[in-house]
């Protein structure tokens, strides 16, 4: 199961190395997101009671992942793409891959691609919208946590909706209502990462660790029925 | 007191609830008359 | 021949379900009092929480038919999870429109970020991805086992989303809200007759519903044989491949 998962992995990010999608296309459209939050929430707004603190700072960390989960949409629908070509999840069942490792590899290779994406968003945040950073490793233990989360569940979702026509307007309305509680524990311990120890960041992080566990879980049970065309 | 959003709220409900049970039974009646008697278990 | 989805059974339901909506609603709106506090948005209650007991049995009801068509494979079981998920969001969004009207005169305010209001709005909009699932043009037994696999994962969802919300507001404020209503006798009989009346309503429109599937399913399959005898005829004359067995 790990070696098949491996093996698709790789691929995934060979195939992404060599077309640059998730770099050239997506990372773009989750800056212009940011920005475009700028402009939809006026940057001179300040909050109360806070030593001017901008609305769009105190608010970074939940537009930071609203442009995320957006982002990952178009990742998820890029990983399935590459295999709706010709048939290719049916070939690599044939070639006598275990689905559940076909599940984890295109998992982990969409994480991979979203912690790029992350990083570089989050500098695009904390530099548009002037957000501190006070807790790096809690940071960083929530972003990989919250991905993976994200990943396991969007690619569960992304695989049941696919077929040949109408899967990329399905997937969102699939996605997003189980990702609810992912943006929110997510944005939650960002926040706590960001503006210093107030709220409980580490128990959000730790019921990240659940979800993720959780999604991977049923992903690799129920990876196989989903694959099995007939 | 507070009639208004009573009425709003039966009023919607009940009549939601007709146009859905208007919109059943008229396509169970189109689709009845493309299905021959043989085909029809759990019908009855 | 008979020509619609109704039989014995159905219209004794649907004239039981008639008459209890009638005494349902001259026992909610006239007969049953006015609150203390919230006066006669009470009311609303009455249609309020039957939706809810609606909606939750026919979210179980998905659940419990999606297990068995995934263990058989049976389209009976599949069709009957398709149509108790369109009864149930249909009641879904009674419960958010009652409970909004609702909520108005009792909190001031049609909306709150309270977790049941939010979970319920998002299990809304979960399922009605499911019935989306539900129309994609797949090959049928492709998308029932799929339908059917989403239809236990959202189940297990909703309860994830209902506590994460819980979990977060807890944490900002102190307590969830309730509607603090102090019913009498009259205005707790007024409410049971409520539940009775549309969980009967629920159950005829389930059967219907349910039929039309089924019905829906028959006219599949019958084109698919129209057109299997077709091709069996066209190679007969062609004489291409013999007699076609």
């Amino acid at each position: 199961m790990l070696h098949d998962a491996w093996v698709m992995a790789r691929k995934d990010l060979r195939i992404e190395r060599g077309s640059r999608v998730v770099l050239g296309q997506i990372l773009p459209f989750g800056a212009l997101v940011l920005i475009l939050f700028g402009l939809a929430i006026s940057p001179d707004l300040t909050v109360l009671g806070t030593e001017r603190r901008t609305v769009l700072a105190q608010a970074a960390p939940g537009l930071f992942w609203m442009a995320v989960l957006f982002s990952s949409l178009l990742a998820l629908g890029r990983s399935f793409a590459i295999e709706a070509a010709d048939g290719n999840l049916d070939a690599l069942k044939m070639a006598g891959l275990d689905p559940a490792g076909i599940f984890v590899g295109k998992s982990v290779a969409v994480t991979v691609e979203l912690m790029v994406l992350e990083v570089l968003l989050g500098f695009g945040a904390f530099v548009l919208y002037g957000a501190p950073l006070a807790d790096p490793v809690l940071l960083a233990t929530a972003l990989l946590l919250a991905t993976t989360a994200v990943t396991s569940a969007g690619t569960l979702y992304a695989a049941l909706a696919s077929g040949l026509r109408v899967r990329d307007t399905l997937v969102p309305l699939l996605v997003l209502p189980v990702l609810a509680p992912v943006l929110l524990a997510a944005t939650l311990a960002t926040d706590a990462a960001v503006f210093g120890p107030t709220g409980n960041g580490w128990s959000w992080t730790m019921l990240l660790g659940v979800f993720a566990l959780l999604y991977l879980g049923i992903g690799m049970l129920s990876f196989g029925p989903i694959m099995e065309e007939s | 007191m507070h009639w208004e959003y009573v009425f709003a709220g039966y009023g919607i409900v009940f009549a939601s609830l007709v146009v859905y049970v208007v919109s059943v039974l008229y396509r169970g009646r189109e689709l009845s008359r493309q299905v021959p008697d043989d085909r029809r278990r759990f019908l009855d | 021949m008979n020509q619609t989805t109704g039989s014995r059974a159905t219209r004794i339901l649907g004239v039981g379900a008639l008459v209890a909506l009638a005494v349902m609603l001259v026992f909610g709106l006239v007969f049953s009092p006015p609150e203390v506090d919230q006066r006669d948005a009470v009311r609303l209650m009455y249609i309020h929480l039957p939706s809810v007991a609606v909606a939750y049995t026919g979210f179980a009801i998905t659940l419990v038919a999606s297990v068995i068509h995934l263990r058989k494979g049976s389209v009976f079981w599949d069709l009957v999870a398709g149509a108790a998920a369109e009864i149930a969001v249909l009641f879904t969004g009674f419960v958010l429109i009652s409970g909004a009207l609702w909520g108005k005169p009792t909190w001031g305010v049609y909306w709150q970020w309270d977790p049941r209001l939010t979970s319920t709005t998002v299990m809304f909009i979960m399922y009605l991805g499911y019935l989306a699932l539900r129309r994609l043009d797949l090959p049928p037994e492709v998308r029932s086992r799929r339908a059917a696999i989403l239809g236990i994962i959202s189940f297990i969802n909703v309860i994830i989303v209902h506590y994460s919300v819980q979990w977060w507001r807890g944490l900002h404020q102190g307590q969830t809200l309730g509607v603090d209503t102090k019913l009498d006798g009259m205005m707790l009989f007024t409410l049971f007759l409520s539940v009775v009346a549309f969980m009967t309503v629920g159950a005829w429109l389930l059967i219907h519903r349910f039929r039309v599937a089924w019905l829906e399913y028959q006219i599949g399959l019958l084109g698919f044989e129209h057109a299997l005898a077709e091709r069996r005829a066209e190679n007969e004359t062609s004489g291409l491949y013999g007699s076609g067995a």
